[in-house]
């Protein structure tokens, strides 16, 4: 039965029931069960920011705390995945993925294609990404385009507390290696979620507004500031489409392309760097196999080219927000050749 | 004071979560003349869009809700009034509504309040409206839910008690159905019977069904005649070999939107009741873990082994309820799953409603049409 809970609440009943269903689904990472080997409480900690709280006195023998080295426990993983485990490995930052790139992107995205599909590596990497919690350029970036060029890895960024549960059951039942992004600023977000569980497949974006006339496609965090610019546009009459792609390895080029179709009109909404960003795969996607359909020039609302400012000021100006996502959509929308 | 010839429209209740309802479009205006059953209004919920239908003949006076606007449930959105009524004491009701409009939904609107029973090792989930009265529970069909009846729980509860029931593998209920034989289902309304308190005499229930849950009512009362005091049947299973087993086995094997929603516009007559949120709902309960398994055993349940035709016969249950329960039959004349002429094969019904232009789910429909057909078998039960 539905009921309200938070994007973070999801999350952790995601892991619960799998832990529970399949006893070969393990959590490890830092401080996920509370600084085991150190004086105080256990659990009390559950990450950083307290998804795993409670599974470590739940599931003895299962939540491991790694030491802070991403290199080896982020290896351990995929490993353990490869010999038959369902690892859940928590690496705190996306940020800090580059001193474990090689093990991802070299090792476990390779493993099936490089053993002729004789070997699967379900690992599930969970992560936080995003800015806005003034934590400055080394811990506040939007990484995912960087995973999502990767063959062999699937990337995953759910926008509500229902997408978060249901696409981390998937994450685990997944025999491919999933990168899986949580925004930070997301975590206290409510919304109903069934007590049940359930899988949402990878791939199928989700229509999350109605419109003919501008499509919005958009991820993540984004998916909200989105539909704060939709709701105000209605207002004047504009009608928007907004696209949650929920994974953009596999991206549901289907979705976009018939929403695009029928409005003619896009704008893609990404918190990442504008260079090689999703905002630009989507636009030349569309660019390509609807040119026919478009009566206006792409727009595409980015962060800047520019590491997060720490400054409270500059990070503000710096995440894409509803003006300005309202903006691009008044500029395709009023366009005329 | 109120002149008492001014009678307000109101926004419907569609749904016990409903709280809120947009008025999409009118389809009158002040001035015309509406008989009872006219479209009065598009409304659209976060769950559904829907056409509300006047209750009452009358002038429409003073529309109150504007085009677009949102209205909490019950809030006043028009006024019928005759001609003798005074422009003043309109304009005084008009903006007593307005008032309430702009208020918004209060806070303490109530959230329905689900119960379980545990039947046989299975948790059920029903919910109720309504507070005394006459006793009914609702009966929902193969891939429903209680929600099914979102036009009809709250309109029917007024001085009944209302329940209406997840069967096994449906809603919030169980997922598990052992064999999904349609015995096993009518435990789970026998056993929702039990939980509420219907034993039987004047404390007996009206059953009503619909489709694979009007069979599953059927046999529930073939069980325990004593204890059902009317049986309304909504396009029942069981009453002929003829079914739309594409429309059954796609809904079973549908897994995404684009597989799902042209299986699902088939249970309509006006396909524009499909909505993308229609659709995601499904959606959204075909992938609970265990919905799957239940769907595909119950698909053996209503198709035969030959693919084509109805498994499920209930003319020994109809028989057995010969001169001690009160059967009603209500049928859309445009359903494209159990065709209408099915209705005629139900022996000993005492009344028939043919709904016009209505498909699979005329309780979705036409709602008010199969209302007054469900109060008129309630009110006709010995």
């Amino acid at each position: 039965m539905a009921r309200t809970i938070t994007y973070r609440e999801a999350l952790s009943e995601a892991l619960t029931q799998e832990m529970e269903r399949d006893e070969s689904v393990i959590v490890m990472g830092e401080d996920n069960a509370g600084g085991e080997g150190a004086p105080g409480e256990h659990d009390a900690w559950g990450g950083v920011l307290g998804v795993t709280k409670g599974l470590y006195h739940r599931f003895p023998g299962r939540v491991l705390d790694t030491p802070i080295s991403e290199s080896a426990f982020i290896g351990a993983a995929i490993g353990a995945a490869t010999a038959g485990m369902r690892p859940v490995a928590e690496l705190m930052f996306v940020d800090f993925m580059g001193v474990c790139f090689d093990q991802i992107y070299n090792q476990a995205a390779k493993f099936r294609y490089m053993f002729g599909g004789k070997a699967v590596t379900p690992v599930v990497i969970r992560t936080m990404y995003g800015a806005g919690l003034r934590a400055a350029a080394q811990h506040s970036q939007c990484l995912y385009p960087l995973f999502t060029h990767i063959p062999g890895l699937k990337v995953v960024l759910p926008a509500t507390p229902y997408d978060a549960k249901g696409l981390m059951i998937q994450a685990i039942r997944d025999n491919d290696p999933v990168l899986f992004f949580e925004h930070k600023a997301l975590y206290d977000l409510s919304g109903p979620v069934p007590e049940e569980s359930y899988a949402l497949p990878f791939g199928e974006a989700s229509v999350v507004r109605e419109g003919g006339d501008v499509t919005i496609v958009t991820m993540g965090r984004m998916v909200h500031t989105s539909l704060e610019a939709a709701g105000q546009l209605a207002a004047g009459g504009v009608q928007c489409e907004v696209i949650d792609l929920r994974t953009t390895s596999p991206l549901d080029e289907d979705t976009i392309l018939e929403s695009v179709e029928g409005t003619g009109r896009l704008v893609v909404v990404d918190e990442s760097h504008p260079r090689c960003s999703m905002a630009t795969d989507i636009a030349a996607l569309v660019a390509r196999r609807a040119f026919g359909a478009l009566r206006a020039p792409i727009e595409m609302v980015t962060a800047p080219h520019t590491p997060v400012p720490f400054s409270g000021t500059l990070e503000d100006l710096y995440i894409p927000d509803a003006q300005r996502v309202a903006n691009a959509v008044k500029t395709v929308a009023e366009y005329e050749r | 004071m109120t002149d008492d010839r001014i009678v307000a429209v109101t926004m419907p209740k569609w749904g016990l979560s409903m709280r809120l309802g947009k008025i999409t479009g009118w389809n009158v205006a002040e001035g015309d003349d509406v008989s009872a059953g006219d479209d009065l209004a598009d409304i659209e919920t976060d769950k559904i869009a829907g056409t509300l239908e006047a209750a009452d003949a009358g002038t429409v006076r003073r529309i109150v809700a504007r085009a677009g606007e949102d209205v909490p449930v019950s809030g006043t959105i028009a006024l019928l009034a005759p001609d003798g009524v005074s422009e003043e004491d309109l304009d005084a009701a008009a903006a007593q509504a307005r008032a309430v409009i702009d208020a918004g939904v209060p806070d303490e609107a109530a959230a329905a309040v689900v119960e379980s029973a545990d039947v046989g090792g299975r948790t059920i989930r029903y919910a109720a409206a309504g507070q005394d009265g006459e006793v009914v529970l609702l009966v929902h069909g193969y891939g429903g839910d209680r929600n099914s009846w979102l036009f009809l729980q709250e309109p029917l509860s007024a001085g009944r008690r209302v329940y209406a029931l997840d069967l096994p593998g449906h809603g919030t209920s169980a997922k598990d159905v052992g064999d999904g034989s349609v015995g096993l289902l009518a435990d789970a309304v026998l056993g929702v019977l039990d939980a509420i308190g219907a034993v039987g005499g004047p404390g007996g229930v009206h059953l009503v069904g619909h489709s694979l849950g009007g069979a599953v009512a059927l046999a529930a009362a073939a069980r325990e005649p004593g204890r059902v005091r009317s049986l309304t049947l909504i396009a029942p299973a069981g009453f002929g070999a003829e079914v739309n087993a594409a429309y059954l086995r796609g809904f079973a094997e549908a897994q995404t939107r684009r597989e799902l929603k042209p299986v699902v516009a088939q249970l309509f007559a006006d396909e524009g009741l499909v909505t993308r949120q229609l659709v995601d709902d499904l959606l959204a309960y075909k992938r609970l873990d265990g919905v799957d398994a239940a769907l595909r055993t119950l698909l053996g349940t209503l198709v035969a082994a030959d693919g084509q035709t109805q498994r499920i016969d209930s003319a020994a249950a109809i028989a057995a309820i010969a001169g001690k329960v009160p059967v009603t039959v209500i049928w859309g004349s445009a359903d494209r799953v159990l065709p209408a002429a099915q209705a005629e094969a139900v022996a000993g019904a005492v009344r028939r409603h043919l709904i016009d232009g209505a498909g699979h789910m005329p309780h979705m429909e036409r709602p008010a049409q199969v209302q007054a057909a469900i109060e008129e078998a309630i009110n006709g039960a010995p």
